[in-house]
């Protein structure tokens, strides 16, 4: 297959287009009169999202005020491969042991990472998918890599709290997630551990590292991290990451001044 | 229920003597201390509400004067009600006004005086309690004259953040078949160490529990039970750092069930353990009391650790929970034990096991209303594919006879349902109800098959576990991260400092309240 033509989406013949829709309008489904209106409100709002024919194959009032559509149809729309901007993963992924030993050869002693759910976001079960032996989707959690101390501060942490910890720590990295995103919540805790760290540490901050389902991964530089992660992320991500980060091949071994490379200076 | 599993009956007498066993110190724990937020229970059972005008409720403001110039290890009751005597002060709430303004002088009351502060004291929180009972009466009265609906109960969400978009958000999910519609708190409120007051419109990914809300959304749910002619049940949560309170609250405005586990908040909310023990007694007393179905949180532990490696875990929680319930004087009617449907679809047999682990509890716990929570883990985006793995966790929930089922939405982790999403989930368990509600009564596992032998093995491992907390003791257990895979140690977590040890001559008049009612049922 071509991976930088023009390309439409694939029903059960190439080219032909054809996409599924599902959709709620604030129309009543009673009466044949109602019925008839309401199907034809489905129809312009598919005609005007470009499906042309569009055919409702599903109708059904929900109370007295809506009604659910299910819809086929073509869309003329055309795919242009070569204008799709990828962001691509600048590092590889690397089994653990790997992880260990660059993280040994490296550093010379353990590579610190400090999580938490900062805010009121209390909705630890992405840090701790990440951070916990268990781990997630087969993968067994940062805890788990010999290399690496694990310090998870749970939910609810305090912006202070957390700095004061990454001091006290020396943590080379913190892992901050974010599930919440009502008004923008995710963002503004982001923005304000961010500023908090440069407070704190100036350009010797430890990496920030954030993650959560809502987050645009580009947006990375605007809440002034080094990193973001989105849905669907796995703990073997996460580690080659860091060591990626801070823990560069060939590099010495020793304590000082650990992670530099990969950066943006801050 | 018939035994479908062949379970040893002495094997799960042993189950249970050990769950007690690995308790009995944490009710004693519980029973020679007392906290913050139980003594506030007591000052809102006897009727101070209301906040000052940075929203710090007055049962916060008293209980923190009090505890700065006498103590709490005599409870708040003698102290304040001493004061409020010797001031000739009206009623709580200007006590309260003062207190916090320091113009209050507290001491411990003796002899004769202290009789009276008791006697006061004792007869204000008596309302409080008439009150619930009054409540409880009144549901009662309800059921019968509206009618109860049958199980499974059908259990659905709202949590929009506004008590006013909540209720008409309600309104229609109990048109639509739900029994029993359960306000999701704001995200963070367990770990506020006070109760929101008022009717409130903002919250993150949920509404805050307060009085006011709990009043306006029961009101409501009144009058949509009388319309559909069936009761519709009110849940919230009194897990937290405020369990006492909110269970007060509960019962005086009639929620009808309560999340209230023994170790969720501990384990998932970083909350003290000891704290934790405390607040949970009392508020499953209040329970107890106000004829509230409390629901438990072990489906929780499934989405930390593996459904199948830790199925145990959720059985031995479940006894644990059993064992503190009836401790405080809870029915067993009353205990909504919860589990939940979160194996890996790509594990062989899974749905085998599902019904294994489902089966066993039920068995287990034969008079409990089951509480069985859909998948969760393993939604992943694919609607369809989730929207089928929410049928088999119907017919799971039918075939092992469940009696509260929360109804899974194929949008799971994506968004807050579309009123769509709600509307297909009903049409998924209707479906599954018209086609295979009968199934259980049919339902044979083969006596040594897949299914019997499976489930004889959790409660094998389950009770390995439980005779192994029985000798590390449940806070060792705790901190060692038995449970969710989280370790909690009985020395770290929030709430800490608001736990008092109980002096001699403590006297809490709800608690002495609801003892006594325990001891005379």
């Amino acid at each position: 297959m071509s991976l930088t033509g023009i390309v439409r989406p694939y029903g059960d013949t190439t080219g032909d287009g054809r996409v599924q829709l599902s959709f709620t309008l604030p129309v009543p489904f009673g009466d044949e009169a109602e019925r008839a209106r309401a199907e034809g409100a489905a129809l312009q709002l598919a005609a005007k999202m470009g499906m042309d024919p569009a055919m409702v194959v599903h109708a059904k009032g929900m109370g007295p005020d809506f009604t659910f559509f299910i819809v086929y149809g073509r869309v003329s729309h055309l795919v242009d491969l070569s204008a799709v901007a990828v962001a691509e993963r600048e590092f590889p992924v690397l089994p653990a042991a790997e992880v260990n030993l660059r993280i040994r050869s490296a550093l010379g002693r353990k590579l610190v990472v400090l999580g938490a759910c900062i805010g009121t976001d209390a909705h630890t079960v992405g840090i701790d998918a990440i951070l916990n032996v268990k781990g997630h989707a087969g993968e067994k959690g940062l805890e788990y890599y010999r290399e690496i101390r694990v310090v998870n501060m749970g939910a609810q942490v305090a912006v202070a709290d957390l700095v004061a910890r990454a001091a006290a720590e020396h943590a080379d990295a913190v892992l901050v997630s974010q599930v919440v995103t009502q008004r923008d919540a995710h963002l503004t805790n982001t923005l304000e551990m961010s500023a908090a760290f440069q407070a704190g540490f100036g350009p010797q901050r430890p990496l920030l590292v954030v993650g959560g389902p809502r987050f645009d991964p580009s947006a990375a530089h605007d809440l002034g991290v080094d990193k973001i992660f989105g849905r669907g992320t796995t703990p073997s991500e996460v580690a080659s990451y860091l060591v990626h980060a801070l823990a560069p091949p060939g590099g010495s071994g020793g304590m000082a001044s650990p992670r530099k490379k990969g950066q943006r200076a801050a | 229920m018939t035994n479908k599993l062949n379970l040893d009956p002495a094997l799960v007498s042993q189950a249970r003597e050990l769950a007690a066993l690995a308790g009995q110190p944490v009710t004693e724990l519980a029973r020679t201390h007392t906290t913050v937020s139980v003594e506030r229970a007591a000052l809102r059972l006897a009727g101070l509400d209301g906040a000052d005008e940075d929203g710090m409720p007055w049962v916060n403001r008293l209980a923190d004067a009090v505890r700065e110039s006498v103590g709490l290890e005599h409870g708040v009751a003698l102290p304040a009600w001493d004061a409020m005597l010797a001031g000739g002060y009206p009623d709580l709430r200007t006590l309260a006004v003062d207190a916090s303004a320091g113009l209050v002088k507290f001491r411990l009351p003796a002899g004769e005086e202290a009789e009276m502060a008791r006697a006061a004291a004792a007869r204000s929180v008596a309302q409080g309690i008439a009150r619930i009972d009054a409540q409880r009466a009144e549901r009662d009265r309800m059921l019968a004259a509206i009618g109860d609906p049958p199980m499974p109960w059908i259990y659905l969400i709202v949590a929009t953040g506004d008590i006013y978009e909540d209720i008409p958000q309600a309104q229609a999910a109990a048109r639509e078949g739900a029994d029993i519609i359960a306000v999701i708190r704001s995200t963070g409120q367990s770990l506020l160490d006070y109760v929101p007051e008022g009717a409130t419109r903002e919250g993150y990914a949920g509404t805050y529990a307060t009085r006011e809300n709990f009043r306006l959304m029961r009101a409501a749910l009144d009058d949509v039970s009388a319309e559909l002619g069936r009761y519709v049940r009110l849940t919230n949560y009194a897990s937290g750092l405020c369990m006492p309170e909110i269970a007060s609250l509960a019962g005086l405005e009639r929620l009808d069930m309560m999340l209230n586990d023994c170790m969720y908040g501990i384990i998932f909310r970083d909350i003290n353990p000891v704290r934790t023990f405390i607040d949970q007694r009392f508020s499953r007393q209040v329970h107890a009391r106000a004829g509230i179905i409390i629901n438990t949180g072990e489906d929780n532990y499934l989405t930390t650790a593996d459904a199948v490696d830790a199925a145990h875990t959720v059985v031995v929680s479940q006894l644990l929970n059993e064992y503190f319930g009836r401790e405080a004087g809870l029915a067993d009617a009353q205990l909504g034990l919860g589990h939940a449907f979160e194996i890996n679809p790509e594990v062989p047999d899974s749905f085998l096991l599902e019904l294994a682990h489902a089966q066993l509890v039920r068995e287990l716990f034969p008079d409990a209303p089951l509480k069985y929570m859909p998948p969760t883990k393993h939604m992943t985006g694919n609607v369809f594919a989730g929207y089928l793995l929410d049928a088999f966790f119907n017919l799971c929930g039918v075939m092992t006879d469940q009696s509260i089922l929360l109804i899974g939405m194929m949008t799971e982790g994506i968004h807050t349902p579309f009123l769509s999403d709600r509307d297909l989930a009903l049409e998924n368990v209707r479906y599954v109800r018209r086609a295979a509600g009968q199934l259980g009564a049919s339902f044979r596992p083969e006596p040594d098959g897949f299914v019997a032998r499976r489930a004889r093995q959790v409660l094998g491992e389950s009770i390995d576990l439980l005779r192994k907390i029985g000798s590390q003791g449940l806070l060792t257990a705790i901190a060692e991260g038995t449970f969710g895979v989280t370790r909690r140690p009985a020395d770290g977590g929030r709430g800490l400092d608001g736990v008092v040890e109980r002096a001699d001559g403590y006297y809490n008049p709800a608690a002495e309240l609801l003892e006594s009612a325990e001891v005379s049922q």
